[in-house]
């Protein structure tokens, strides 16, 4: 018999009964349109996390002082007291192999005072590199000037946020503006960044980091943000940072360098694996379908014994009785998965197109899976009927019994 | 053609055995036209099913055209059910959300044989059975004499030379069957094996060979 015949027939068979075979193919529909919905979600959501360090810059190294250490035991010979981590450190670590810039950094927290206004803010204490390093960029005036980073310069950046506070609809640049007890003239305001991994740079003063030094009374930086030439010399950069700060330190590695990559490389396990649960947890509704399937064609095999009977007498052998069948339940599934994929594809569609923000992203490989479940289901299910109708006497068949 | 020798069969109600067939020893030849006739639960159905290959004897053997088919395997005897034999059944057996030519097709389908034959075939078969104007009617929108005869182009569209009819008449009006009968001696005509079985002594009195059964047995095989 031909496969095209083998087809035919059992989509003939199929639109005998409508109802039934239109409740199948919702049940399948849905599952497969889950599987992918899911998937499209947490890829999504991948994606999205993705961007948002993309924003920040792929290849950045991030240095912080200290270092992770279980301390105690017998007492050592030499302090075990972490050094700072001091802007000349962060200077030398400029003149290491594939570093295009790096902005140190120092943080702490002081009101900001401007007429009879004041705020109490984080002050972020940085060179000029900050705002390549960042991807920032200014909505009014200028950022902090190039030159010695040893020198602390009384200017100051405000974030969006803060100069609307201060100054509300009054030209904020060129004016004046006291933090802590120094006073730092206003060259320029921060374009808003928007929420960057939840921490927004709108409500902040930068100054020169010699500045924020003195203000703090600190030598120490908070940490150093290194950019290097691209992703493949992150490694060697690294290691090339931690000997710089090692040769510095007399032989002590008392930093920890963090790669975005590797926080990347984490949150996109973390994300994956999600969305591999969330397409699994799907993926059993298809099964469950499967059953559907199953129940669906036993009840056929039962309402068509005499059809079955009437096959054999005209000579179809036992194999192609069960292949007919077969094929039924394979229809199902593949038709199933196929209107499932539309509604699935359809639904993202019209998601993305209202929502700019978060977009769902369908993962090639969910509806191949969505649709392997679903024909697998199709055959493991569809099997038992099919055998039960081959194995049919066909004498019993005919006369319906 | 046909030669059964010592054929057995053997049903199993509760735990007793009951022999449908017993001793049967019978032989037709090429285009003979057989009525077999007796009361209900003689052995007529199930000898019409074991000449059919669609029941195996219990004991016996049974050849077809020179071939011994008692130790065939179930696709061997599918395939001499599709090449050799047409039935015809009471009921009609008509699928039906199929139409009367596809009905027609179905055995040429399942033998596998390319759709522009099959409908040249099918268009043939109906036409010399006066149904071509009813081609694509679905069964419910035929009468019984009408289904019956989709079913013997059924039956004759794969060139058989034996045909097996199962009280072909017993759900027809006497006109509708006096058709039927007709078709059916038409293809006898023609050289096709015969067998009938029936009720209605009428009908059987127009077979040349009339073998009465009763209880598993032949009890009477005149020849005309």
């Amino acid at each position: 018999m031909r496969l095209r015949d083998v087809l035919g027939f059992a989509a003939q068979a199929l639109s005998g009964h409508r109802t039934r075979t239109w409740l199948t193919l919702l049940a399948v529909g849905l599952g497969s349109a889950a599987v992918v919905l899911l998937s499209a979600l947490g890829e999504g959501a991948r994606v999205y996390v993705q961007d948002q360090f993309a924003q920040l810059g792929t290849h950045l190294l991030i240095v912080l002082p200290g270092r992770n250490e279980t301390t105690g035991g017998p007492p050592p010979l030499l302090g075990a007291t972490a050094r700072d981590l001091t802007l000349d450190d962060a200077l030398a670590m400029g003149r290491a192999r594939g570093v295009v810039r790096l902005a140190p950094l120092a943080v702490g927290s002081a009101p900001v005072a401007a007429g009879g206004l004041e705020r109490e803010v984080n002050i972020l204490g940085t060179t000029a590199d900050f705002l390549a390093v960042r991807h920032l960029s200014m909505g009014q005036g200028d950022f902090l000037p190039a030159g010695d980073p040893s020198r602390g310069r009384g200017v100051a950046v405000l974030g969006k946020t803060l100069a609307k506070e201060l100054f509300g609809n009054r030209q904020a640049v060129g004016e004046w503006v006291r933090i802590g007890q120094r006073r730092f003239r206003v060259i320029g305001i921060l374009a808003s960044s928007g929420q960057s991994l939840g921490d927004t740079l709108d409500d902040l003063a930068i100054i020169p980091v010699a500045s924020a030094q003195a203000l703090f009374n600190s030598p120490g930086l908070f940490r150093v943000v290194v950019e290097t030439r691209d992703r493949e010399t992150l490694r060697s950069a690294e290691a090339a940072v931690k000997d710089i700060v090692r040769a510095r330190h007399e032989g002590e590695d008392d930093v920890t360098v963090i790669t975005q990559d590797a926080m990347l490389a984490t949150f996109d396990k973390i994300l994956r694996a999600l969305t591999l649960a969330v397409a699994g947890i799907a993926a059993i509704s298809l099964a469950v379908a499967g059953v559907l399937i199953m129940n669906v064609m036993l009840v056929s095999v039962a309402q068509r014994t005499s059809e079955v009977g009437l096959l054999k007498a005209l000579g179809a052998a036992q194999g192609q009785v069960a292949a007919l069948f077969l094929a039924e339940a394979l229809l199902l599934s593949a038709a199933g998965t196929l209107a499932g994929l539309a509604l699935a594809v359809t639904v993202v569609a019209g998601f993305n197109a209202i929502y700019s923000s978060f977009q769902l992203v369908i993962p090639t490989w969910a509806p191949l899976a969505a649709a392997g479940v679903s024909l697998g289901a199709g055959v493991v299910f569809g099997l038992t009927p099919a055998l039960r109708a081959a194995r049919l006497d066909p004498v019993h068949a005919l006369s319906g019994r | 053609m046909i030669v059964l020798a010592g054929i057995e069969r053997h049903f199993l109600v509760g735990d007793q055995t009951v022999a449908a067939l017993h001793g049967i020893d019978l032989s037709l030849t090429e285009g003979e036209y057989a009525a077999v006739m007796g009361p209900s639960g003689s052995g007529k159905s199930t000898l019409l099913n074991i000449l059919g290959l669609l029941d195996r004897p219990d004991a016996g053997t049974y050849r077809l055209g020179g071939l011994e088919t008692t130790g065939l395997g179930e696709e061997r005897r599918a395939a001499l059910r599709r090449q050799r034999i047409g039935f015809i059944f009471q009921s009609f057996h008509l699928i039906p959300r199929l139409s009367a030519a596809e009905n027609v097709e179905l055995p040429l389908t399942l033998a596998g044989m390319a759709p522009r034959e099959r409908k040249e075939r099918v268009a043939e078969v109906l036409a010399s059975m006066g149904l071509s104007a009813r081609a694509r009617h679905r069964p419910d929108q035929l009468s019984g004499g009408q289904r019956q005869r989709v079913a013997i182009a059924r039956a004759t569209v794969t060139a058989p030379d034996l045909i097996l009819a199962d009280e072909p008449t017993g759900n027809l009006d006497r006109a509708s069957g006096e058709e039927v009968i007709r078709a059916l001696e038409a293809l006898n005509a023609r050289g096709l094996t015969l067998i009938l079985v029936t009720h209605d002594p009428q009908i059987g009195a127009r077979a040349r060979r009339r073998i009465r059964m009763d209880d598993g047995a032949i009890v009477e095989d005149l020849c005309a």
